[in-house]
């Protein structure tokens, strides 16, 4: 079923990456200058949503060589996904405005 | 236990949702106030689509994802540990580590449909796009994480011919991966290809000098999204291209405005081999370089209305922020107005300054961009450089002939009065002459910032604490 559809899918990728595209760019061109380091670690964090494809990867154990390139992958992305998030996180709890009172 | 036929809505409705989520997660994002908001959104969004993963009917065995999820976290949590000096390195590290992903997605993805004869054109050509992308990725972040923590020598690495010698590279990887599409089973070229892609990522980076890291890192960080758009054209997985597409454009967003802050085009930027050391400086007629002391400082600084602090990397540097933080408290508790001119590539990844500057506890409210706090410079009494240099050189503004010629500085020198600290009177990292320590209205501060910045706030906390 994959091989029929892959010519009619293959517009509706290029135009989803497009939307995306636009969408980012509009988003991201609001992000405050003040931020940007957080922004970086942030999006990081959400490309390596490739965990998805490397999970089934690793999880299918077609042949042992691609179950160990799943695997290594898995791990590659789960290190950014904690790392990223957990970093983004703990710069933003830095950032305190002038009336609000350190700590919170 | 969930029927088989609804399993595939399930997952799709979890990518959905997670698409969704992670434009939220940006859009939050904008603001300091929402932003913690928009990490919890990418979180619910990275943990929907990940369950949605897990349902599938085609994994069989759980056991090595388990392992590879420990290892992830295991290596995750030291990682964001960091110190924030060192969170630009950490991000090259994790730019190689998502092109590492897409790469190794990519190989298995080949040599899985080889064996079953089931290389058409477009997938052999979205697996050569995200090898490429990802193994050049892989290398090159590699190569910017070490440069960053100095493991590599920071001075760009030239030789001859050089830009010419990375293009042959770069275009015979792309001639046998056409190679490759055109005929999917000469299987030999596709190590060829990632050998090529791997060289080229060191290749690449070896000729940029580290004041060019902020651009680089964000162009990396677009790779990185490009590589995992790439696997979402292999893997048909129309998640994978939308948050890779986010990814990539924010990665460029942030180069264009790296390149922009130091009036460079991305080419100069990628080929030019910036911050070598410079052939004999023009010897500009001197002045006379006037001199004070912290106390003099203090009493300058405490005496004044408006105050600018103009922070550069050599304060991060000499771990002076918080002291920084000292002489800020002190003033405005004196009623004067302090506020910190941040230049974009202040630092060496974009923001970097903004971060080391609010865990000293300087609240975000004090950081003015550069094109606003230009505008109020001449009404400044008093600016206070610390570990900033090419960021105020006027040189960049009247000078033809120098490096930095055209791009954009802080205006320190229209202020009525320039404190600046430093070591000595040697030119700094790019080897270029600053006219600003000669200048009529600058006052030199000679010694360690940290030090000095400890006397300045001691002396202002003795005489004026009542």
């Amino acid at each position: 079923m994959h091989e029929e559809a892959a010519g009619l899918d293959l517009w509706s990728m290029l135009m989803i990456l497009m939307l995306a595209t636009f969408v980012g760019f509009q988003v991201i061109q609001n992000v405050s200058r003040l931020l940007h380091t957080p922004l970086m670690s942030l999006t990081n964090a959400i490309s390596a949503i490739a965990v998805v494809g490397s999970i089934i990867i690793a999880g299918e154990e077609k042949t042992p060589f691609t179950t160990i390139l799943g695997t290594v992958a898995v791990a590659a992305s789960v290190t950014n996904i904690v790392s990223g998030f957990l970093i983004t996180d703990r710069m933003l709890k830095m950032f305190k405005s002038r009336d609000r009172e350190p700590g919170r | 236990m969930i029927p088989p036929a609804a399993i595939l809505p399930l997952t799709q409705l979890a990518y959905l949702l997670a698409a969704g989520l992670f434009v939220f997660s940006l859009r939050w994002l904008n603001r300091p106030q929402t932003a913690r908001r928009g990490v919890l959104a990418g979180v619910v969004g990275m943990s929907l689509a990940v369950l949605g993963t897990l349902l599938h009917p085609e994994i069989v065995n759980y056991a090595w994802i388990a392992l590879a999820v420990a290892v992830g976290t295991i290596l995750g949590i030291p990682l964001a540990m960091v110190p924030l000096t060192a969170v630009p390195q950490r991000t090259a590290l994790s730019h190689a580590f998502g092109g590492l992903a897409a790469g190794l997605v990519g190989t298995a993805k080949y040599t899985l449909w080889l064996d079953e004869g089931a290389l058409t054109a477009f997938r052999t050509t979205a697996i050569v796009v995200e090898v490429i992308l990802g193994f050049l990725t892989f290398t090159g972040s590699l190569m910017a994480a070490g440069k960053l923590q100095e493991v590599i020598p920071t001075r760009p690495i030239t030789y001859p011919r050089q830009n010419w010698i990375n293009f042959a590279l770069l275009a015979t990887a792309f001639l046998m991966g056409i190679a490759l599409v055109l005929d999917p089973e000469r299987w030999q070229l596709f190590p060829a290809v990632i050998v090529f892609a791997l060289v080229f990522g060191v290749l690449l980076i070896l000729p940029i000098g580290g004041a060019d890291m902020p651009t680089v890192i964000s162009i990396l960080n677009s790779y990185a999204g490009l590589a995992a758009v790439a696997m979402g054209f292999v893997l048909d997985n129309k998640l994978l291209i939308t948050a890779g597409a986010l990814d990539g454009s924010s990665g460029f967003i942030l180069s264009v405005i790296m390149c922009r802050a130091m009036n460079r085009s991305f080419a100069n930027v990628m080929f030019g081999a910036f911050g070598q050391v410079q052939a004999a400086a023009a010897d500009s007629e001197k002045g006379t370089v006037k001199s004070a002391t912290a106390t003099d400082a203090a009493d300058i600084l405490g005496n004044a209305t408006r105050v600018v602090i103009v922070p550069g990397y050599g304060m991060a540097v000499a771990q002076a922020q918080h002291r920084v933080r000292e002489i800020h408290d002190q003033l405005t508790k004196r009623g004067v107005d302090v506020r910190f001119a941040i230049h974009p590539v202040a630092g060496r990844m974009p923001g970097h300054m903004n971060v080391l500057l609010a865990e000293a506890d300087i609240p975000y409210d004090a950081l003015v961009e550069m094109e606003d706090v230009n505008h109020d410079l001449p009404q400044t009494d008093v600016v206070l450089i610390v570990g900033a240099n090419d960021v105020v050189n006027p040189a960049a503004r009247s000078d033809r002939s120098s490096p930095i010629y055209g791009m954009p500085i802080i205006d320190a020198d229209k202020a009525k009065l320039c404190l600046a600290i430093k070591r000595s009177m040697n030119p700094g990292f790019s080897g270029i002459e600053n006219a600003l320590y000669y200048a009529e209205n600058t006052l030199m501060l000679f010694g360690d910032a940290k030090a000095m910045l400890g006397e300045i706030a001691k002396a202002l906390s003795g005489e004026g604490g009542h």
